[in-house]
C-alpha cells in the first residue's frame, strides 16, 4: 500500500476517534442544554463528571488530524483553509467558547457558563459537519494550487448543512448512549435511554436527508456510496449496528448499545472516507497529488507509530482510571 | 486596514495571548510536582494543599491555553496558506511531535487534576511529572518550527519550490537549540516570578502564613535559577542571530552604520528617516564582543543591507531593550534572593524583609513583559520575511478579503477571556489557606 494511503488512513482513524470521543463530549453539551425535569441537576452533574477528566485529551484527536493534514498533504490544508476560511473561523470560536466555558463553570456557579458551554457544543459540531460536507461536495475547485471557487460557494449550501445537523445528531446520540453506561441504574439511566432513542431516530432521519441531498450536493461521493460493490456490504453492516443499537437500548443492555453506537458511527465515517477515496478535496486534490515528498511521509509514519506506542497505553490508563465502572 | 496587516495583527494577537498560557502550562506543573514531592518526603500537609491549590489555579489556564493553541494550529492555514503549502512538508514534523507531546500532556493532566483520590500518590506524582515533561517538550517542538523560519534548512530551492527535503535537517536548524533554550528558561523564569509575586503579596498581608512561605520558596527557586541562567542562553541566541540573520541583529541594536569595534546601545530611539539611533548610552566595543567575541569585529549596519529587507527598526530595537532590561532586573533580584537565602537559611528568616518582598511583588510581571517583547523582537525582526530569505510574509497571506473582521472578532473574544480568567484567578488567590486544609484529598477540581 502506498505511504500516502496509509497516512490518509491514520488521518481518517484519528477523525473517527475524535468523533467517538470528542464528539461525545459535544453531545454531552447538547444534553446539558436539554436537561429538564426534577433530575435536571443530576443530569448535568453526570455529564460534567463524564467529560471533565477526558475532554482535553479527547480534543487532541482533532489537532492530530490537522497536523497530519498539513504535514502529509500541505496543499490540501492550504486549499481547505482558504476555501473554508469562514466556517473554520466560526468553528474555532465555538471550540474556544466550549472549552473555556466548561472550565469556567467549575469556578463559577453561575448558570450562564453552562449556557455558553451547551450552545457552543451545539454550534461547533454543526460547523464541523459543514466543513466535512463542503470538502466532500466537489464544489471546492482548485487551479494551479489556488482556490477558484470563492469563499462562500462550497459551504453555503443545503448539503453541507445537512451533514452539519447529521454530525450534531450523531454526537448527541453517542453521548446519550455512553451516559446510559455511566449513570447509576435508575431514573437517571432511564433519562438518557430515552434521549438516546430520540437521538437515534434523528440520526436515521438526517442520514436519509443527507443521502437525498447528496444527489445534487455531492454527486461523486454519493455515487461512491451507492453503486460500488463494497458500499452495499458497508451499508448492510452499518444498518445492522444501527438496529442493534436500538434493540440493545430498548432491552437496556447498555454496554452492548455503546459498542453498537460506536461501531455505527465508525462505519458511517469509513463509508464516507471510502466513497471519497482517493480524493482528499473533491474533485481536484487526491491523496497522491497533494502528498508531501516520500521522506516526509516516512518520517511522519515513524513518528505516528512511535507516538501511538506512547499514546495508547497512556490513553488506556486515563480511561481505565475514570471510566472503569 | 490592509488585509496583510490585519492577518499579521491577528497572528500577533493570537500568539501574544497564547504564549502567556503556554508558558504557564510549561512551568506550573514543575512547581506543582516540587510541592507534591515535598509533601511525599516531609508528610507536611501544607505542601499537599499547595500542590492542590496550584493545580486548581492552573486548570483554568490550561483550558484557555489548549483552545488558544488549537486556534493557532488552524490559523497557520487560515492566514498563511502560502506558507503552509510551501513549508508543511518540511516543518510539519515538529508540529506532529508537538501533537503527541500535547496529547501526553492532556492525558496526564486529566489524571493529575481529577485523580487525587483515584490513583496512588506515587502514580499521581508521576502523572504530574509527565505533564511537566510533555509540556516542556511541546513548547520545544513549536519553537523548533519557529527557529526554522529564522534559519531555514533542510531543502533546496529550485524554481521557487522546495526540493531535496530533509525534515530532520530542518529540525536541526542552527537557531533551534538557542531558541528553545531561551524560551524554555523564559517560561520557568516568568511563571516563577509571577507566582512568587502573588505569594509575596499575600505574605505581606499575613507575615506568618506558612503556606505562602512554602509557595514563595518553590516559586523563587524555579524562577530564580532560570533567571540567572537566562542571560547565558540569550548570549548564545544573539551570537546565532549575528551569524544567520545579521540584518536582524542590526535592528536589535538600531545599528545603521557598519562599524569595526561596534558599540552596544542601552536605550535610544532609532530614527529610520535620519538613519541613526539617538539618545542611547553607547558602550564601545561591547556589541562586537557580544556578537562575535572579538572587540574589533565588524558589525554590519542596516545601511549595508537592501532597504527592502529591513525590519521595522524602531519597534524591534525598543522591544529588545525592554526585554533585556527585564531580564537583567530579574537576574539581579534572583541573585539577591540567593544571597538572602544563603545568609538566612538557618533561622528561616530569609523571607522576612519588607523591601525584599516588595521587590518581588514589583517584579512579578517582568518575565511576561520580557516574553512578549522578546517574541516581538524575533517576529517583527524577521520581517519582511515569513521564512527568512526564502518567502516574504506578503507572499504567504491568504487571498481572503476582509480579514479585519476575524482579527477584531478574536481580539474581542480574547479580551473577554482574559478578563474572566483574571477575575476567576483573583478570587482563587484571595482565599488563602493557613494550615493544611481539613480534607486534603477533597480537591476535586471539576464539577
Amino acid at each position: 500500500m502506498a505511504l500516502e494511503t496509509i497516512i490518509g488512513g491514520v488521518m481518517v482513524a484519528s477523525l473517527v476517534l475524535y468523533a467517538l470521543l470528542g464528539g461525545a463530549d459535544y453531545g454531552g453539551g447538547v444534553w446539558d442544554l436539554f436537561a429538564f425535569g426534577r433530575r435536571a441537576r443530576d443530569q448535568r452533574a453526570l455529564i460534567a463528571d463524564a467529560i471533565g477528566p477526558v475532554w482535553e485529551a479527547n480534543h487532541v484527536w482533532l489537532i492530530l488530524v490537522i497536523v497530519i493534514l498539513f504535514t502529509a498533504f500541505p496543499p490540501a490544508f492550504s486549499v481547505i483553509a482558504t476555501a473554508l476560511h469562514i466556517p473554520i473561523t466560526l468553528l474555532l470560536i465555538g471550540i474556544v467558547l466550549r472549552g473555556t466555558a466548561f472550565t469556567f463553570r467549575s469556578y463559577d456557579v453561575q448558570r450562564r457558563w453552562s449556557l455558553v458551554f451547551s450552545i457552543a457544543s451545539i454550534i461547533t459540531p454543526i460547523l464541523l459537519g459543514v466543513i466535512l460536507g463542503a470538502i466532500a461536495s466537489g464544489t471546492i475547485r482548485v487551479e494551479n494550487g489556488a482556490v477558484t471557487s470563492g469563499f462562500f460557494n462550497s459551504w453555503l449550501a443545503p448539503f453541507p448543512f445537512a451533514v452539519g445537523f447529521f454530525a450534531l445528531a450523531l454526537f448527541a446520540f453517542l453521548a446519550a448512549v455512553y451516559l446510559t453506561v455511566e449513570a447509576e441504574p435508575g431514573d437517571l439511566q432511564e433519562d438518557f435511554r430515552l434521549r438516546a432513542l430520540i437521538a437515534g431516530v434523528a440520526v436515521g432521519v438526517l442520514a436519509l436527508t443527507v443521502f437525498i441531498l447528496a444527489g445534487t450536493g455531492a454527486p461523486t461521493v454519493r455515487a461512491g456510496i451507492s453503486r460500488t460493490w463494497w458500499a452495499l456490504g458497508l451499508h448492510l453492516l452499518t444498518a445492522i449496528f444501527a438496529v442493534g443499537a436500538f434493540l440493545t437500548l430498548w432491552t437496556r443492555r447498555y454496554k452492548l448499545a455503546r459498542v453498537c453506537a460506536a461501531a455505527q458511527v465508525t462505519l458511517i465515517l469509513l463509508g464516507w472516507a471510502f466513497a471519497q477515496y482517493p480524493n482528499l478535496v473533491e474533485p481536484d486534490l487526491s491523496i497522491t497529488s497533494a502528498a508531501a515528498p516520500t521522506i516526509t511521509l516516512q518520517l511522519l509514519l515513524a513518528a505516528l507509530a512511535a507516538g501511538a506506542l506512547l499514546l495508547f497505553p497512556s490513553y488506556y490508563y486515563l480511561l481505565r482510571v475514570f471510566k472503569a465502572e | 486596514m490592509e488585509d496583510l496587516l490585519a492577518a499579521r495583527s491577528q497572528m500577533a494577537m493570537s500568539l501574544a495571548f497564547h504564549i502567556i498560557f503556554a508558558a504557564i502550562g510549561i512551568a506550573m506543573p514543575l512547581l506543582m510536582i516540587i510541592a507534591e514531592w515535598r509533601w511525599l518526603r516531609t508528610k507536611d500537609g501544607i505542601y499537599l494543599t499547595l500542590a492542590q491549590r496550584w493545580a486548581k489555579g492552573t486548570a483554568i489556564l490550561f483550558a484557555v491555553g489548549a483552545v488558544s493553541g488549537t486556534v493557532l494550529s488552524f490559523e497557520l492555514g487560515l492566514l498563511w496558506p502560502g506558507f503552509m503549502g510551501f513549508a508543511g512538508s518540511i516543518i510539519g514534523m515538529p508540529f506532529s511531535l508537538e501533537g503527541f507531546a500535547f496529547f501526553t500532556e492532556a492525558i496526564f493532566l486529566g489524571i493529575y487534576l481529577y485523580g487525587w483520590k483515584r490513583v496512588p500518590p506515587r502514580a499521581h506524582l508521576f502523572a504530574g511529572a509527565m505533564v511537566a515533561l510533555s509540556g516542556a517538550l511541546s513548547g520545544i517542538f513549536v519553537v523548533i518550527a519557529n527557529a526554522w523560519m529564522n534559519a531555514p534548512t533542510g531543502f533546496r530551492l529550485v524554481d521557487g519550490k522546495p526540493v531535496d527535503i530533509d525534515p530532520i535537517a530542518a529540525m536541526m536548524n542552527p537557531a533551534a537549540l538557542p531558541q528553545t533554550l531561551h524560551m524554555t528558561l523564559a517560561a520557568y523564569a516568568a511563571t516563577g516570578f509571577v507566582v512568587a509575586g502573588i505569594h509575596a503579596f499575600m505574605l505581606r498581608r499575613e507575615p506568618d502564613n506558612r503556606f505562602h512561605r512554602a509557595a514563595l520558596a518553590i516559586a523563587l527557586l524555579v524562577g530564580g535559577v532560570s533567571a540567572i541562567l537566562q542571560p547565558l542562553s540569550g548570549d548564545l541566541l544573539a551570537k546565532r542571530v549575528a551569524k544567520t540573520q545579521p540584518v536582524k541583529l542590526a535592528a536589535f541594536e538600531g545599528h545603521f552604520e557598519t562599524e569595526q569595534g561596534a558599540a552596544y546601545r542601552i536605550g535610544g530611539i532609532p530614527d529610520e528617516q535620519a538613519r541613526e539611533t539617538r539618545y542611547a548610552i553607547e558602550l564601545p566595543y561591547v556589541l562586537s564582543i557580544l556578537a562575535y567575541g572579538d572587540p574589533n569585529a565588524v558589525v554590519k549596519g542596516l545601511n549595508d543591507f537592501p532597504a527592502d529587507t529591513h525590519p521595522p527598526v524602531a519597534i524591534v530595537h525598543i522591544a529588545f531593550q525592554i526585554m533585556v532590561a527585564c531580564g537583567v532586573a530579574m537576574m539581579l533580584l534572583a541573585l539577591w534572593a540567593a544571597w538572602r537565602y544563603w545568609r538566612g537559611r538557618r533561622k528561616q528568616t530569609w523571607l522576612d524583609s519588607k523591601w525584599f518582598l516588595r521587590a518581588i511583588i514589583a517584579s512579578a510581571p517582568l518575565g511576561f513583559i520580557a516574553i512578549e517583547t522578546g517574541w516581538t523582537v524575533t517576529e517583527v525582526g524577521r520581517q519582511p520575511w515569513i521564512i527568512y530569505g526564502v518567502m516574504r510574509t506578503s507572499e504567504a497571506v491568504t487571498p481572503m478579503p476582509g480579514l479585519i473582521v476575524p482579527f477584531l472578532t478574536f481580539t474581542v473574544l480574547y479580551i473577554f477571556l482574559a478578563v474572566i480568567t483574571v477575575f476567576l484567578l483573583l478570587r482563587q488567590v484571595a482565599a488563602s489557606p493557613k494550615d493544611p486544609e481539613p480534607q486534603p484529598e477533597e480537591a476535586h477540581v471539576g464539577a
